[in-house]
């Protein structure tokens, strides 16, 4: 419990750190707002009006705690380009590319195990070898080329469904998912690729240990041993991968919808990196790291429960 | 104990070697000029005068791709050289000295590296803008904490070997200690992190170029860059992406292989020795 309190200690000051860092870097960007924001209309007093009118002659540390109160309490001030609050802009984007990574992730998951373990079985056969090679050849291709080629294949010769039409989810939850299908398998191929590659090499190392002898010369068949000893044993450092995993899943999804044209976090965090709409790209980095930190945050917690010998100061 | 050849080290020197003679046989000569647009010619699909087709402006593809993959590499192999430069130079004083410094920017390094590299890139990319300078400055500051990490680690390792102590008391300068003594034995290890690096950097190349924010149109061609042109014709023309896209995967294959080939696991190591079925 004292792990847990002290490793959440430092969850909460990192987050800070990264977020004055975010914060100063928007400070430091030239260019003001309010040029953009008044176009051809901008004269002094009209400037000066609208400066005052968006806080920005405050001192830097009030405007950091203006800005990170506004953050936890959900208000992320105004966009500049499209004159709405920030959080009607996210809200439901940040849902779409949550189930993106979420359905990319259970596919992951879904792949890489059975193969794995079905792969350090057969581990320096010729078929372990050959898909070895065709798993390192997987692992080279970029996901928004795996989804090239998807939408190539499944969208416009096979038209099992149309690029560009995204369903959301509250017209046809069906279609939603199944729009999702492909962009989600074609982050999950080159992952699950990554995956196999560390399970396997994880378990065929542990296949060298004594106790696996031992567990054999009790009479338990190969596949037993596998399953109640090897898999639980290489299965630790597999998961410290899987946290890895889900947060790269998650910045491979931002690409993806542009591919798939996807209405989701990655479309805008673009669409407001191009238009200089500060106040979004602020917005979606901080949550990003957010959900990195707390990604992590949950990785280091669950190695205690995965694996009771390890001890924490 | 008989060794096996290590396959995946001659396949990943193979390929490499050959990709980047092509490469470099681009610099000097291509089939057609890359950037010589011809109406007649639009959109040809491959055929004996155009090996890989042509685009929606009649140029010739196989030229772009030996070009755009030019490109790539000339910005994975500058901004591989300032992460590796810098990061051996901050891991190796780090790990040599220790100290309340060391401490400090690997904390600072393990923060950075637990987010997406090309995530960082685009943030970084929207603070200072696009284009093909800039990017290969963001990508190789974004390098550097990976190798300070490794090159940290080994000089930490390295430090209270006998052979340091020795020449401490020969009276060695601790700077040629550091890099007269240490940094040759150090090499295997950080050769696999360049090639990881240079894997890391054409992916990251290509996705920012794709996403519209690295390469720009009016600079040279990029593979990246012509992916994402291609996608517009991916039903009239599917020839133009796949020939970018596949010159991406063979890149990144083989420095991924080479890597591999060295025996180095990334950051996540997840096993310390790796043993043949034949001493087991």
């Amino acid at each position: 419990m004292r792990y847990v309190l002290k490793k959440a200690c430092v969850f909460v000051a990192t987050l800070l750190v990264i977020s004055v860092f975010v914060f100063l870097a928007f400070q430091i960007i030239p260019g003001d707002p309010t040029t953009r924001m008044l176009g051809t209309q901008a004269t002094p007093e009209k400037v000066e009006a609208l400066r005052e009118e968006l806080g920005l002659n405050a001192p830097p540390v009030l405007r950091y705690f203006r800005w990170l109160k506004g953050f936890v309490t959900g208000d992320f001030g105004m966009s500049y380009s499209y004159n709405m609050p920030v959080n009607e802009l996210l809200s439901g984007k940040l849902g779409i590319t949550a189930a993106l990574t979420v359905l990319s992730f259970i596919m992951v998951v879904l792949i890489s195990f059975p193969l794995g373990i079905l792969l350090a079985r057969f581990a320096h056969s010729l078929t372990d070898r050959l898909f070895m090679l065709f798993n390192q050849i997987v692992m080279s291709i970029p996901p928004f080329f795996v989804g090239i080629i998807f939408t190539y294949i499944f969208g416009l010769v096979l038209k099992l469904f149309t690029p560009g039409e995204f369903i959301h989810h509250a017209d046809d939850s069906a279609g939603f998912w199944g729009y999702l299908f492909f962009p989600a398998l074609a982050i999950a191929l080159p992952k699950s690729a990554m995956v196999v590659k560390i399970l396997r090499s994880s378990m065929v190392s542990q296949l060298q240990e004594d106790y696996v002898r031992t567990a054999f010369s009790r009479g338990n068949s190969h596949w037993r041993v596998l399953r109640m000893h090897v898999l639980r044993n290489a299965i630790i450092p597999v998961v410290t991968f899987l946290a890895v995993t889900l947060v790269d899943i998650f910045a491979a999804s931002i690409i993806i919808e542009q591919v798939f044209a996807i209405p989701g976090l990655g479309r805008l965090l673009l669409g407001s990196i191009t238009g200089r709409d500060l106040p979004v790209v602020q917005t979606i980095i901080m949550i990003i790291a957010v959900i990195v930190i707390t990604v992590n945050f949950i990785a280091d917690i669950s190695y205690k429960y995965i694996d009771p010998r390890i001890r924490f100061r | 104990m008989r060794r096996t050849p290590n396959y995946n080290l001659i396949l990943g020197c193979t390929l490499t070697a050959a990709t980047v003679s092509v490469i470099i046989l681009g610099f000097f000569w291509t089939p057609y000029e890359p950037d010589a647009m011809s109406i007649a010619e639009r959109s040809v699909s491959p055929c004996a005068a155009h090996l890989l087709g042509t685009d929606n402006f009649g140029r010739d593809i196989l030229s772009r791709v030996m070009q755009g993959a030019g490109t790539t590499l000339e910005i994975a192999f500058l901004a591989v050289s300032i992460g590796a430069t810098c990061g051996t130079l901050i891991g190796g004083l780090t790990g040599y000295f220790g100290g309340i410094a060391d401490e400090i920017i690997m904390r600072v390094n393990d923060a950075v590296t637990a987010f997406p590299s090309v995530l960082l890139a685009l943030v970084a990319v929207a603070i200072t803008g696009g284009g093909k300078t800039n990017l290969i400055i963001v990508l190789g500051i974004l390098f550097i904490p990976s190798f300070a990490r490794v090159v940290r680690g080994e000089f930490a390792k390295q430090r209270n070997m006998d052979y340091v102590k020795n020449a401490k008391l020969m009276g060695v300068t601790n700077l040629r200690i550091m890099f007269v003594h240490i940094l040759p034995n150090i090499a295997p290890v950080l050769l696999s992190s360049i090639a990881i690096g240079f894997n890391n950097a054409v992916l990251a190349e290509a996705s920012m170029s794709f996403l519209g924010v690295g390469v720009g149109p009016t600079e040279s061609a990029s593979l990246g860059r012509m992916l994402l042109d291609a996608e517009a014709y991916l039903f009239s023309a599917p020839w133009q992406a796949l020939s970018a896209g596949f010159a991406i995967t063979i890149l990144i294959l083989g420095f991924a292989l080479i890597s591999d080939g060295m025996g180095y696991r990334p950051t996540w190591r997840p096993v310390a020795k790796r043993r043949r079925k034949a001493d087991a």
